[in-house]
């Protein structure tokens, strides 16, 4: 059962992980605007300036 | 919003067109849905550059950050499809100064801001006004509340939901057949692992609940968040205090889980009062523009809110009267809708009274106020819904009626368990985990469910019928009416005026059509809808406020507009919905109905042979009321109604202690609509009207509003079957809790069986028949 000790923390880990890229892309309002990601990502690429 | 009603309307009377870019569906004259599709397929490469009649003045909402930029968020209408978003971002990045400029589509609102003077922010507005994208400034920049409420949720969701994950797999192991083989050393350090995770999940997701059974038990008063925060508080020390003494059995899972599955119900209340809230904003925001002063012949815009008595203001065509006044100069026709309801445009010439909110639609004018802003009749309207929704609150809701009587009678139990088993001489540790094993097998977890897991099918069940369930308690206050209001235009009729046959001939109406098409007004567009075939050219039109149309075919005057314009002198019924055609003399007259819903009658009949009475309030004249609740057999109407009349009547029924559904579309409905017990409205109706009803549906029938109140008896039904079972589980456990025998394997079965039990029971909220 020795495995235990490491396999918990990994697991608790992982989680961890996750919960914190949803409070990051919570605090970066992320999710204010669902409809307009859909469909910027239709935007033409600007060839010639910035 | 106004760009999906045009499509829908046509799709009943004319093949469907698309835009060639983004095929989103149009009207049949237009190629293009937007300007910003116009531009991506090619058509244009300059933004066109027609000069708007008056110069935005919004700069005094910006507002300046640290850095000394200033940034301005507003309202923007017509955004359609990602060429719009890059259009309008695109348009404002080439001017110089521009930080950031960003187009938010889920809630139509655009944020830019720009380095230098706060003018310079009109002159990026009039920008993207010139785009064709037109602006309105909203509430200026006050913090969003329910949107941080709904942030706040989402992050005890989260936690709660990271910590039931983990503590499910751990649970796995700790009550498996092979947990007896597992030594103590790792039940105790699976134990500490659990309350690791669960103590602090607990302590922040918790809040919600812990928060507001704090304050109501401030206020000597219990609900629901009472029993749920002490079962989750009791459950976890009562594990914390079986781990401490090597104990076998926790119940971190049990209460975590209750958690997250009531803060999932608390989240998607929170999300459906917060889209209310946004658009009153938006209607007060019709207060909160500019205005152009008359005053010593020079024109000056003035911000709405700045507004006195007696000034002259002059409204050109396609503005919003700015506020309540009487007309000094020019003919026009409004648009009232917004206030009254009525689709068909209402001409006003001198001395007319005007009411803000009310749109011009095709001639400048000029009106002197006759009060300031925020007492004109749409601000009244604001603050009636207002107070009428804080009146609302006196509304109980069943779970916390439960809580009520359930609270007390379970935390006597639990003190009478302590002071038994003291006093027969158990010692106190024992006795206290015999009156904390009652108050865990009595946990709420059913009471809890029964109302949100009921609801949640509810709300299903309806969205499928095209029905729109906005809050969760609405549904059992609809199960306890014994009064339906109804309004008659836009409710009980389409709102939308149809042709009648008549004593027209084929080519009179190709001519009417043809000069139909030049129109905007509402029975022009009955016209058009009603001829869909090739049309006849005709030259040099012109349209006359509130008159008609006039042109000329082959050399010949044709006119089509109203009576007296079109020359015939005879008068008839004043009530009538009527155009007249003057084709070089030869004159012909158009009938209009605004037709009944379909289903109107049969709707009426099924909810009076229910036993519910149905009553017909209109702001329509009596003949034309008496003849429509004749029609369909109500007995109760009243005619000629302001919004405060109707607002009246309801109270006056409240009062009387009847429970009340309205059903409205107006603004003018709008307190009634928030002063009734719960009300309805179709998605026809304007905005406002749709976030101050708590039902909205959706087609062309009167039937959902039968079906809602059908699905909402059901439900009730279920939700009082499902407080039976959760009590008569309870009766069954609390006599062996209190006894001392009930071994943690009882607890657990009977708290998860009661729980699956009210589930199922709830699904059978499927079977209803008859819709």
């Amino acid at each position: 059962m020795d495995v235990l000790v490491y396999l918990i923390p990994i697991a608790l880990t992982l989680g961890l992980i996750g919960l914190i890229a949803f409070f990051w892309a919570l605090n970066n309002n992320q999710y204010e605007d669902l409809d307009g990601a859909a469909n910027r990502i239709l935007f033409d690429e600007e060839s010639d300036d910035k | 919003m106004e760009s999906t009603e045009i499509p829908t309307k046509q799709a009943h009377h004319s093949e469907l067109a698309r835009c060639l870019y983004c095929n989103t569906p149009v009207s049949t004259e237009q190629r293009f849905c937007c300007s910003g599709c116009e531009e991506a397929y090619g058509n244009i490469k300059e933004a066109k550059s027609a000069a708007p009649e008056q110069k935005p003045f919004f700069s005094v909402f910006a507002v300046q950050d640290s850095a000394g930029h200033y940034s301005l968020t507003l309202s923007i209408k017509n955004i359609h499809c990602a060429a719009c978003v890059q259009r309008v971002e695109r348009g404002l990045y080439e001017h110089e100064g521009v930080l950031t400029a960003r187009v938010n589509m889920s809630t139509d609102r655009l944020t830019y801001s720009w380095k230098g003077a706060k003018e310079y922010g009109d002159i990026l507005a009039n920008a993207v006004i010139n785009l064709g994208y037109d602006l309105v400034p909203f509430g200026g920049s006050k913090k969003d509340h329910s949107n941080d409420q709904e942030k706040y949720l989402l992050r005890c969701l989260a936690v709660a939901g990271f910590a039931m994950g983990n503590l499910m797999m751990i649970s796995i192991g700790l009550w498996s057949e092979e947990s007896k083989l597992m030594g103590n050393a790792t039940q105790d350090f699976l134990h500490w692992v659990s309350i690791v995770i669960a103590l602090p999940a607990i302590m922040y997701a918790g809040r919600p609940f812990f928060y507001s059974a704090i304050s109501i038990l401030k206020k000597r008063h219990t609900n629901m968040d009472v029993p749920i925060s002490l079962a989750i508080i009791l459950a976890s020390a009562m594990s914390v205090s079986e781990t401490l003494n090597h104990g076998e059995h926790i119940y971190f899972d049990s209460a975590v889980m209750l958690l997250f599955f009531l803060l999932i119900g608390r989240y998607l209340d929170v999300r459906a009062k917060g889209k209310a809230k946004e658009s009153a904003q938006e209607l007060l925001s019709k207060l909160q523009g500019t205005a152009t002063v008359l005053k010593d012949g020079k024109q000056r815009v003035v911000p709405i809110h700045e507004l006195k008595e007696g000034m002259t203001i002059l409204v050109s065509a396609g503005e919003n009267v700015p506020v309540d006044g009487k007309v000094s100069w020019g003919i026009s026709e409004l648009d009232v809708s917004l206030i009254t309801g009525e689709t068909i445009p209402k001409s006003v010439k001198e001395e007319d009274k005007v009411f803000a909110g009310t749109v011009n639609i095709s001639a400048p004018i000029r009106i002197i106020a006759s009060n300031s802003s925020d007492t004109s009749l749409l601000g009244d309207i604001v603050k009636l819904m207002e107070q009428s929704e804080k009146s609302q609150a006196y509304f109980v809701r069943i779970a916390d009626k439960a809580a009520q009587l359930y609270t007390p009678i379970v935390h006597f139990m639990g003190l009478m368990t302590f002071l038994g088993w003291w006093l027969l001489g158990l010692a106190w540790q024992l006795a206290l985990l015999n009156a904390i094993t009652v108050l865990i097998i009595t946990c709420p977890c059913a009471l809890g469910l029964a109302v949100p897991v009921t609801q949640v099918l509810a709300r299903g069940k309806l969205f499928k019928n095209g029905i729109l369930l906005k809050s969760g308690d609405a549904l059992e206050r609809l199960a306890g009416i014994d009064i339906v209001v109804l309004d008659k235009t836009g409710t009980l009729t389409t709102g939308l005026p149809t042709l009648l046959d008549g004593q027209y001939n084929y080519r009179q109406l190709q001519i009417a059509a043809s000069l139909a098409v030049n129109s905007k007004h509402p029975l022009s567009k009955a016209i058009s809808n009603a001829y869909s075939k090739e049309l006849v050219s005709i030259e040099k039109v012109k349209e006359f406020p509130g008159m008609g149309v006039q042109a000329f075919l082959d050399d010949k005057e044709v006119k089509l507009g109203s009576r007296q314009w079109c020359g015939e002198d005879s008068i008839n019924d004043p009530e009538s919905l009527e155009l007249w055609l003057n084709i070089d003399g030869e004159k012909v007259c158009f009938n209009f109905i605004d037709s009944l819903r379909s289903d109107a009658r049969e709707v009426v009949g099924k909810m009076q042979d229910a036993g519910l009475v149905i009553a017909l309030l209109s702001g329509d004249t009596k003949q034309v009321v008496n003849k429509v609740a004749k029609s369909i057999g109500i007995s109760t109407y009243f005619a000629s109604l302001s919004p405060v009349d109707k607002c009246k009547y309801i109270d006056s029924m409240r009062e009387k202690g009847r429970k009340i559904l309205m059903v409205g579309d107006g603004l003018n409905d709008a307190p009634s609509l928030s002063s009734a017990s719960v009300s309805m409205s179709p998605s026809s109706a304007i905005d406002i009207t749709q976030n101050t009803a708590d039902i909205v549906f959706q087609g062309e029938k009167l039937a959902p509003v039968y079906q809602s109140w059908r699905v909402a008896l059901k439900a009730n039904k279920l939700i009082k079957q499902n407080f039976t079972i959760a009590v008569l589980y309870n009766i069954c456990a609390i006599p062996l809790a209190v006894m001392g025998y009930v071994t943690p394997l009882i607890a657990a079965i009977a708290m998860s069986s009661s729980s699956l039990v009210v589930i199922g029971n709830s699904f059978r909220l499927n079977r209803i028949r008859g819709l």
